[in-house]
C-alpha cells in the first residue's frame, strides 16, 4: 500500500520563552493511517514536538516556532491559523485522564456543543458513536448520566479518547496515554489505537519502548532536541542506523 | 572495541554468560570432532567412546543456553544489537549441538571400521576434517570478535569441503565397482565424509548468523559469489 504523507515537519525549531532552544531543525514525515512513536530520554524534546502539532505551546506567552508544519498544504504554524479549528482536527490525549467534572454523556457532548451541534438527538447519536468507537459503549451505556469520575482510570482514558473522536479529528496526539494505567487497561488502549489508525493518524509519545515497538509503524528517536533517527519501527528496534539509537533502545543509556 | 555497558549491570552479565557458555560449548564441540576423526585415523576405539560419552555434556549445555536465551527474551525484551545477539546465540547453539551429533556419528562409524581391515590409507578425509574443524574455530572466533571478514572466509571455505566430499565419493565409487566386497566399508567412509560436509554446513550457518548479528543483513541462502558481485 503506498503511503501518503499527512504531515510534513520542515526545519522546525522551537524556543521556550523565546530563548531556550528546545527543538533543533526537526524534519520528519508523518504518514497517514499509521502510528508514529516519538521516543527518547527525558528532556529530549519529544513532548515539546508533540505539542507543536496542535499548537499547545501557544497557551503560554513568548514561545516561538520557526520552520513549518504542513498539514496537507497548510502551514499550521502561521499566526493566521484558527487554533480552535486546528485542535478539533488534531486532538490530544494526555498522560493522566482528564475527564471534565460532569456526566459521561456531557463530557462527550461538550465538544459537539462547541461545534454547534445543539439538538439532543444529534448529540445522542454522536455520543454513542464516539463511545462505541473508543470501545467504551458496552461498559457505560446504562450509566451515561453518572459522573465521569466514577469510571476507572482506564475507562476515563477511553472516555477522553471518545471525547476527542466525537469531533471527527484527522489526527490524534497521545502524550504517554498509558503510563498511569495498569497492564490490562494499557492493552485495551493499545488495541484501540490499532483499530483507530484505520481511520485516523496517530502520533504517540511514550517512555515505554516496548509499547512503541508494539504499536507503532514509524519511530522517531530524539535526543537533546534533535531527531537522531526516523525510520520504520521494526528497523529501529532490530537494526537501527545510528549508534546513539542503538545505545538507547538497548538500554545502554537513558 | 570498548563496548558501552547497559544501565542494568545484571543484564550485561547475563548476556556475557550466554556468550561464555557458547564459547565453552564450541571448545567441547571442536574436541569432539578431533576425537571422532582421530579415532578413525589412529584406529583408536577408546577415543571414539570418549567422544560419544562427552556428547551428553554438550546436549546439557544446548538446553541450558537455550533456556538462558529464552529467559533473556522474556525478561529483558532485548532490542537491536542485543536482540540480534540473542537470536544468533540461539541459532549457533543449535548448530553446535548438531555438529557434536555429527562427531558422535563419526565416532560410531569409526568403531565399526576399526574392527575391519583398513580399506585404504586415509588422505582426503583427514584434510577434510582439518578444514571443517578450522571452519568451526574460525566461525566461533568471528562470533567472539564480531569479525565479518573472517565469517565471509568461512562461508567460502564451505566450497573446499563440498569439493573434497565429491572427490572422496568418486574415489570410493571406483573401489566399490572394482571390488564389491568393499561396499560396506566404502559406504561407511562415504557417510563419514557426508558428516564432515554437514559439519561444514553448520559452520557456514554460524558464519551467516555472525554476519547477521554484526550487520543486520541476512546472507543465508546466498552464495558468496553473488554477494561479491553486488
Amino acid at each position: 500500500m503506498p503511503e501518503t504523507i499527512e504531515i510534513t515537519v520542515k526545519d522546525l525549531n522551537f524556543y521556550y520563552s523565546g530563548t531556550v532552544h528546545v527543538l533543533k531543525n526537526i524534519n520528519l514525515p508523518v504518514y497517514k493511517n499509521s502510528v508514529t512513536a516519538l521516543i527518547g530520554p527525558s528532556g529530549c524534546g519529544k513532548t515539546t514536538l508533540l505539542r507543536c502539532f496542535n499548537r499547545m505551546h501557544d497557551l503560554y506567552p513568548n514561545n516561538r516556532y520557526e520552520g513549518e508544519i504542513l498539514l496537507g498544504q497548510e502551514n499550521i504554524l502561521l499566526n493566521s491559523m484558527d487554533l480552535i479549528h486546528l485542535r478539533s482536527r488534531i486532538g490530544m490525549v494526555f498522560q493522566k485522564p482528564t475527564p471534565f467534572p460532569m456526566s459521561i454523556f456531557d463530557n462527550i457532548a461538550y465538544g459537539l456543543k462547541l461545534k454547534g451541534i445543539k439538538k439532543i438527538a444529534d448529540q445522542s447519536e454522536r455520543v454513542e458513536k464516539a463511545l462505541r468507537h473508543a470501545h467504551l459503549w458496552d461498559e457505560v451505556k446504562d450509566k451515561l448520566k453518572t459522573s465521569a469520575y466514577e469510571l476507572s482510570g482506564g475507562q476515563q482514558q477511553r472516555l477522553v479518547i471518545a471525547r476527542a473522536l466525537a469531533v471527527n479529528p484527522e489526527i490524534l496526539l497521545f502524550d504517554e496515554p498509558t503510563s498511569a494505567l495498569d497492564p490490562l487497561s494499557t492493552a485495551k488502549i493499545e488495541e484501540l489505537m490499532e483499530i483507530l489508525k484505520r481511520e485516523i493518524t496517530i502520533i504517540i509519545v511514550t517512555h515505554n519502548m516496548q509499547q512503541a515497538a508494539r504499536i507503532s509503524d514509524w519511530t522517531g528517536f530524539l535526543m537533546l532536541g534533535e531527531l537522531v533517527e526516523f525510520d520504520r519501527t521494526d528497523k529501529i528496534f532490530t537494526t537501527p542506523s545510528q549508534k546513539l539509537t542503538e545505545d538507547y533502545v538497548t538500554g545502554r543509556f537513558g | 572495541m570498548e563496548e558501552k555497558r547497559h544501565i542494568n549491570i545484571q543484564y550485561d552479565s547475563e548476556l556475557r554468560e550466554v556468550k561464555e557458555s557458547l564459547i565453552y560449548m564450541g571448545a567441547l564441540t571442536e574436541k569432539a570432532i578431533d576425537k571422532g576423526i582421530n579415532a578413525l585415523i589412529e584406529r583408536n576405539t577408546e577415543l571414539a567412546r570418549q567422544a560419544m560419552v562427552e556428547d551428553d555434556l554438550i546436549d546439557k549445555l544446548d538446553v541450558e543456553i537455550e533456556e538462558k536465551c529464552i529467559r533473556l527474551l522474556a525478561l529483558r525484551q532485548p532490542a537491536a544489537r542485543d536482540l540480534r545477539f540473542i537470536a544468533t546465540a540461539i541459532k549457533i547453539n543449535g548448530h553446535l549441538e548438531r555438529i557434536a551429533d555429527m562427531a558422535v556419528k563419526i565416532a560410531e562409524k569409526a568403531i565399526i571400521l576399526n574392527n575391519e581391515p583398513q580399506l585404504k590409507p586415509y588422505i582426503d578425509l583427514p584434510r577434510m576434517a582439518a578444514v571443517a574443524r578450522g571452519m568451526i574455530k574460525e566461525s566461533l572466533d568471528a562470533f567472539i570478535n564480531e569479525d565479518v571478514s573472517l565469517a565471509e572466509k568461512v562461508r567460502k571455505d564451505d566450497e573446499i569441503i563440498d569439493n573434497l566430499n565429491e572427490q572422496i565419493f568418486r574415489e570410493l565409487l571406483t573401489f566399490m565397482m572394482e571390488e564389491p566386497h568393499t561396499i560396506p566399508r566404502a559406504m561407511i567412509i562415504s557417510q563419514i565424509s557426508k558428516s564432515l560436509e554437514r559439519i561444514s554446513d553448520h559452520a557456514k550457518g554460524i558464519a551467516d548468523m555472525v554476519i547477521y548479528m554484526v550487520t543486520g543483513t541476512t546472507v543465508r541462502h546466498k552464495f558468496p559469489r553473488v554477494s561479491e558481485e553486488n
